[in-house]
């Protein structure tokens, strides 16, 4: 048979192969996990502006980069699914948003918890800490919107539509920086260069692979319930709900 | 390695209170997806197996 990337858009293929995927993800996930937290914390050294308040960059970039990055493919998902009709892309869309709002919530969670120290508040309402609180807000809401329309085709559209409207936020959370004052330090991570210690680099992105490795384990889990049960009338189905 | 004691190593330079709030949520966040994502699976296969058999036999009250 000639290889062919459409045979892994059949919803039957992809509950394998995702099924096979899920444990190495996860094992990759914590063992980077592990590595990226022995750098951080016993070979990167103290920060000399924010002492040791800085270790909370190890989860919060990561977190924050992922919560925008997860939203990105919901939207490419969303935008394929709804131009082609595939039914994959949206299962996979609907897959990756618990994830993804687990780590919007966590960037805020733990930027808070950097920023009370630093800036002396929990919460500023600043650009780049109210675009990431509606990003968050968009996630909760894709979801609400999903479980509300018990028509899945339906409830598909309607949130593809949303996380698609949405996708405007992500920009403005990443050039929020630049674009107006904020109390929030400029991204140290650029595309010409950096400007961070390199083992503290080193770390962070270990950390961020780590993160993102999860959230494909964790996409690639949930998708097979949701594939299962739009597919329970198949064959294929059946074989494995009678096991 | 900046820490000469486990004391040291908790106390963070004054900041341990933040760094680990921020960690043990990381923490719990992982924790609580996981253990979702697994009775999600279970729940999941029960719910079907269920629908399965009442729609062999649609006579009977799904149980």
């Amino acid at each position: 048979m000639r290889f062919s990337l459409y045979r892994y858009a059949a919803p039957s293929t992809f509950y394998h192969l995702a099924g096979r995927l899920t444990p190495w993800f996860g094992w990759a996930a914590g063992i980077l996990a592990v590595l990226g937290l022995y750098i951080g914390f016993f070979v990167a050294p103290t920060d000399f502006q924010q002492g040791e308040a800085y270790r909370i960059i190890f989860i919060h970039v990561p977190a924050a980069w992922m919560s925008m990055f997860i939203y990105l493919v919901i939207a490419f998902w969303s935008a394929i699914g709804l131009a082609f009709n595939t039914r994959l892309s949206f299962m996979l869309a609907r897959a990756l948003a618990p994830t993804g709002a687990m780590f919007a919530f966590m960037s805020l969670w733990t930027g808070a918890f950097w920023g009370k120290p630093m800036w002396g508040a929990w919460w500023v309402w600043d650009a780049r800490l109210t675009s990431s609180l509606i990003l968050f807000f968009l996630y909760v809401g894709i979801m609400a919107l999903w479980s509300a329309i018990d028509d899945p085709r339906r409830g598909d559209k309607a949130g593809a539509l949303l996380a698609l409207v949405g996708a405007i936020n992500v920009p403005i959370i990443y050039f929020s920086v630049k674009w107006w004052n904020t109390l929030h330090q400029g991204a140290s991570v650029k595309p010409s260069g950096t400007s961070m210690d390199e083992v503290m680099l080193a770390g962070m992105l270990i950390m961020a692979f780590a993160a993102w490795f999860y959230a494909i384990a964790t996409a690639f889990y949930r998708v097979r319930d949701i594939i299962l049960e739009r597919e329970r009338h198949t064959e294929w189905a059946k074989e494995i709900l009678e096991k | 390695m900046e820490w000469s004691s486990w004391s040291q190593f908790w106390d963070m330079g004054g900041y341990g209170f933040y760094v680990w709030s921020s960690y043990a949520a990381m923490l719990l966040g992982i924790v609580i997806e996981v253990v979702l994502l697994r009775r999600g699976r279970q729940d999941t296969l029960r719910r079907l197996r269920r629908l399965e058999r009442w729609e062999q036999s649609p006579g009977e009250r799904p149980s």
